[in-house]
């Protein structure tokens, strides 16, 4: 049994004998084995209550009586372990600056240290003079305690720590190394956003000698971020200090070395000539015998074979021995690089000698050799035969999810981009899903294959593996398997009778889900045995994808009564809610009567599309596109409140006028708009339909129809003038007189822009959405903004032009950022589903570029994207 | 740019529970989360062989530092030479785990081990670890096992507190680390005797320097 000298320790007993501390005669030996004590149990992970830390520190102070350094050193690190509050912190401040100012290097080394970590700062112009001493201290340990703490404290009191830098600046020439180093790394934080004045020090640090490697390896970092941020001089190609970092490859210490060799390879547009001697040591350190070494070698060539391969051909040799390394990391590194180097007919070899390594390597190695293995067959299709065996050979052997994840991953990926290796590819995914204990991949696989599988030569082929799923696997399984069964059958007629066969079988599972997919399929495809072609619609409806957010579809479930009337998916709002989370709150407040089900306010669409649809001279405008939200065409507080709701169809625009009567005295009668439709040529007025009455604080709308160009977005400008009878009403009775006298009421003008024709509905991958589009109607150009505010202003001015839906958090610029991009989805008038790629960029100080891709279902819509911002 | 840190030192025992631990970067945020990091690095580790890579133990006896002082004879010095000894010449292993990089040693029933990022320079890491591994070599006086390290933990994690501190290197120099931990023992009225330390630890490293380039 092992011993330990802590068998049994227990927090309470200690916190017991940590009263020693406050003992008259102090054994300084007990003592340190007590604060031991605490040190252990802290590192343990046990906790001390607010209270119980409070305790240990205000004994653990009584200890600065004593003079054993011993027992001091354990103090400082204790003190340090308990993180003292503020007003703690304050008890120990004077012992720590007596230690500060002490004769014994070691107090002032540590006092610095631990006074620094604990202090909030209001402390520190009391010890900055100390300090600033500290820092050119002839001891290296103090003078290293003061930097360090300066490095640390520059990043709460910057101010403060600024004022030191001339102290800093000597510690620099100190013949110290490890001063050399802290001091070297605080100036450089000091003055990093001082360009003129890091250049300044790298050039005149890169001539002189640095005597320590880690200050060194510093200052090659420094000099790096000075050559990035230089412009290369290109008439002579040389770069400046690229001589300094060469040299810094003949070091005697390997970490300047390395550091310098890394520096290089990753120089922005590094020349083969440049890289060279980096490559060179590199290559020397791959057969070194230390681990570290030779992976560090290892990791960076690899990183190199990315953008450079040709130029670490040379060391494909020592790479291929690397292969056997004990070290796993060491030797998966190796044979990506190799795989990146290889060219054509290395091929088959590598294979050969990846396989007898792949066995008895971890999954998260084996996932980074797949990756490279797909980059590489992308590389060389014509490989794809060997490159495509050898994923399925791995993609039988034992492993867990994410691994064959990436298998099967890469398989798809080589599928869908090298036409040959479908049909072989294919077949090995269907052996993978007869013995795959993974659901998600086997659906994923089953979906697949329905899209894969039907275009192939022999769909036929197929279909024993995937029937068999329905046999064998769990009810997730099976149910995907049903509709990949269906979409053969819809795709390939001559499969239509046996799939009808096998889907009659399914009628019987005791899973409902299979059960309904299969009732569904067969009575949409027409299993009654006729066989005939599946019409486009059905597919499209069994297969296509849902145009509609999933949360709007769920809500009009529930919202549905069943009843004769059947669901229309149609009148699913299409519309991106987003609802302000204030809102949300107060509903869920209100009260509610027993019995009575909080009514769920209708969503304004459905709102507005009722009360649109009783209304007999709208009927034939078909289906709403598109509400807008409403526009005040009056200022606060007038006689007359009047807003208006712009309903968008395809031929026809709609304007609905909410207005109210603020005037207790009067009723109005016969309201109207009238409408100047003189700035709005393409539009013509059809229908307008009056408020019969307006009485005071009782709202009513009024109508006004427009006929447009079909699926056209035209813009325009309206004016707007309320017309009505006003009839005298006498308070107390609250009757109106007879007679009414007609009068009229200027209102604002209203626009109809692009962005009305435009519904905000988000995808939840952009990606995939921008890339299964397809750039067939895509349409880039570019575009200059002018000076603006912000680059997050025109992100906002360009979001709020085109009236779309941002994606994935895109609307947000991060602060002091010089270029963004952002992405937007939308359906345009038309539905024509509509993808839009800005990127941002400063040009100058305030001007904004721009450049737009617009990727849509049809060419004029895409144009029409860019004719909105050309003219906005 | 930046300036090299350390995320973590860690000595675990053969179990791979805490000897002594040191986290200097606030990725780990609570105990619980350190300790799940601390076993699967532990389980990742134990599969490669840092224990077996290093299989030329070299030894080297250095006399305890207080009988040096009272025996300063010339004789003295081959026997130095001979009675503490100083493992090294143990291979440091390195993994990437979790997006960090680990540089690890393995001596009898102790775990060494360092954390940096995944960018930091590799060499610069195990420089840390090989301080941390010979300051503690030195200070057990050879002895390096759980035992004696539990018996002598006030020493490292004094040694921990001289090597980082919140993450920048202090100093990787083993006879210095120890040389520091080591004089705190002493009463502060022998100045002298700080001094003879680091003489001791000196002559001992002109011995291993030595015998390596022989």
């Amino acid at each position: 049994v092992d011993y330990s000298p802590f068998l049994g320790i227990e927090k309470g007993a200690v916190l017991q004998e940590a009263r020693v501390f406050n003992d008259p005669q102090l054994d300084p030996r007990r003592c340190s084995q007590v604060i031991t004590k605490l040190l252990y149990l802290l590192n343990q992970g046990e906790t001390f209550t607010k209270v119980e830390a409070t305790e240990v520190f205000f004994a653990v102070t009584k200890l600065f009586q004593s003079r054993d350094m011993g027992l001091r050193r354990m103090v400082y690190v204790i003190i340090k372990e308990l993180s003292p509050s503020a007003d703690e912190v304050i008890i120990v401040t004077s012992s720590l600056m007596k230690d500060m100012t002490s004769k014994t290097d070691m107090y002032r080394a540590n006092a610095i240290r631990v006074l620094c970590r604990i202090t909030d700062g209001t402390l520190l112009t009391q010890i900055e003079r100390y300090l600033k001493q500290a820092i050119v201290d002839k001891n290296p340990v103090v003078a290293s305690a003061a930097l360090v703490s300066g490095i640390h404290l520059l990043q709460t009191n910057p101010e403060i720590v600024k004022r030191w830098s001339n102290e800093v600046q000597e510690a620099v020439q100190s013949r110290a190394a490890l001063v050399q180093f802290h001091a070297l790394a605080l100036l450089h934080q000091i003055r990093q956003n001082d360009r003129l004045a890091v250049n300044k020090l790298v050039s005149s640090l890169t001539r002189g000698s640095v005597r320590s490697p880690l200050a060194q390896c510093l200052l090659i970092r420094y000099t790096s971020q000075v050559i990035r941020e230089s412009t290369n001089d290109t008439q002579t190609g040389d770069r400046p200090f690229y001589d300094f970092l060469e040299g810094c490859l003949r070091h005697k210490a390997e970490m300047v070395i390395f550091e310098a060799a890394r520096a290089i390879t990753e120089l922005n547009g590094v020349t083969s000539r440049e890289l060279t001697p980096a490559i060179t040591v590199l290559q020397l350190f791959l057969s070194s015998s230390k681990p570290v070494l030779r992976f560090a070698a290892v990791r960076t060539l690899n990183k190199v074979a990315m953008s450079h391969p040709t130029a670490v051909t040379n060391c494909n040799i020592d790479m291929e021995s690397l292969i056997s390394d004990q070290n796993r990391s060491i030797a998966t590194l190796a044979i990506t690089t190799l795989l990146k180097t290889g060219n054509e007919s290395s091929v088959d070899r590598l294979m050969k000698q990846i396989t007898n390594f792949m066995s008895d390597i971890a999954d998260e190695f084996k996932i980074v050799v797949v990756d490279a293995i797909r980059s590489l067959c992308l590389k060389f299709p014509l490989k794809h035969r060997s490159l495509m065996n050898f994923l399925s050979n791995i993609l039988r052997e034992e492993g867990g999810f994410e691994y064959k994840k990436a298998i099967v991953d890469s398989i798809v990926i080589l599928i869908r981009d090298i036409p040959e290796a479908k049909e072989s590819g294919l077949l090995h995914l269907c052996e993978f899903i007869e013995d795959c204990e993974f659901t998600y991949l086997s659906t994923q696989i089953l979906h697949f294959l329905g899209i894969e599988g039907p275009k192939t030569s022999d769909p036929s082929k197929y279909i024993r593996y995937i029937y068999n799923r329905v046999h064998l696997e769990n009810a997730t399984v099976r149910a995907g398997a049903v509709s990949t069964l269906a979409k053969f059958g819809a795709m390939v007629d001559g499969l239509k009778p046996r799939i009808f066969v096998l889907l009659r079988r399914c009628l019987f599972d005791n899973d409902d889900e299979v059960r309904d997919r299969a009732t569904l399929y067969l009575n949409t495809l027409g299993g009654d045995g006729a066989v005939v072609e599946t019409d486009d619609g059905v597919k499209e409806f069994l297969f296509g994808s849902l145009d509609v957010p999933l949360v709007n579809l769920e809500n009009s479930l529930k919202n549905y009564n069943p009843s004769e009337k059947a669901f229309d998916i149609n009148s699913v709002p299409k519309d991106v809610k987003t609802q302000p989370l204030a809102e949300k709150k107060a509903t869920s407040k209100k009260p509610t009567g027993l019995g009575a089900p909080p009514p769920g306010p209708p969503s304004t669409v459905d709102a507005y599309e009722k009360l649109l649809s009783s209304i007999p001279e709208f009927a034939s405008f078909g289906k709403l596109f598109k509400s807008s939200a409403p526009v005040e065409l009056t200022e606060a507080e007038t006689e007359y409140a009047v807003n208006v709701v712009k309903h968008i169809f395809d031929g026809h625009v709609v304007f609905q006028y909410n207005c109210s009567n603020t005037i207790p005295e009067q009723l109005l009668e016969n309201v109207t708009v009238i409408v100047d439709a003189s700035e709005a040529e393409e539009f013509a007025e059809v229908v307008s339909k009056p408020l019969r009455q307006l009485p005071y604080d009782s709202p009513g709308q009024t109508f006004v129809a427009f006929e447009k160009p079909e699926g056209v977005s035209a813009v325009g400008k309206f004016s707007n003038m309320l017309r009505f009878i006003v009839k005298e009403v006498d308070p107390s009775t609250g009757e109106a007189e007879d007679d009414g006298v007609e009068d009229e009421y200027q209102l604002e003008d209203l626009e109809l822009v692009a962005a009305d024709y435009m519904l905000k509905v988000g995808v939840s991958n952009f990606r995939n959405a921008w890339e299964s589009m397809g750039v067939d109607f895509e349409h880039v150009d570019e575009y200059g903004l002018g000076p603006r505010d912000s680059l997050a202003e025109a992100v906002n001015a360009v979001i709020n032009l085109l009236g779309m839906q941002p994606c994935e958090g895109t609307e947000v610029v991060p602060p002091n950022s010089r270029s963004h991009t952002c992405l937007l989805s939308g359906v345009y008038i038309g539905n024509v589903k509509v993808l839009v790629r800005l990127q941002f960029g400063l040009d100058g100080p305030k001007d904004v570029a721009m450049k737009l891709a617009v990727r849509s279902e049809d060419e004029t819509v895409s144009d029409a994207i860019h004719e909105i911002v050309a003219s906005g | 740019e930046s300036c090299p840190s350390i995320k973590n030192i860690l000595l675990l025992d053969s179990e791979g529970n805490r000897v002594a631990v040191k986290y200097y970067s606030d990725e780990w945020p609570n105990n619980s989360v350190k300790e799940a990091f601390e076993k699967s690095l532990f389980t990742k580790t134990q599969k490669t062989n840092a224990r077996t890579e290093g299989k030329q133990f070299v030894f080297l006896f250095v006399h305890s530092h207080l009988s040096f002082s009272s025996c300063p004879d010339k004789k003295y010095h081959s026997l130095t030479f001979h009675n503490v000894f100083i493992p090294f010449l143990f291979t440091a292993e390195i993994a990437m785990f979790e997006s960090h990089i680990i540089v690890y040693k393995f001596v009898q029933d102790l775990h060494f081990f360092v954390t940096g990022a995944e960018n930091e320079n590799e060499l610069i890491l195990v420089t840390v670890l090989q301080g941390f591994f010979d300051a503690v070599g030195l200070l057990l006086r050879g002895t390096v096992d759980k035992k004696e390290a539990l018996e002598n933990l006030d020493l490292i994690l004094l040694c921990l507190d001289e090597i980082v501190d919140g993450g920048i290197i202090l100093e990787t120099d083993a006879n210095v680390i120890a040389g520091k931990v080591a004089s705190h023992s002493i009463d502060a009225a022998a100045p002298l005797s700080e001094q003879t330390i680091s003489q001791a630890l000196a002559t001992a490293r002109e011995h291993l320097a030595r015998s390596l380039l022989k």
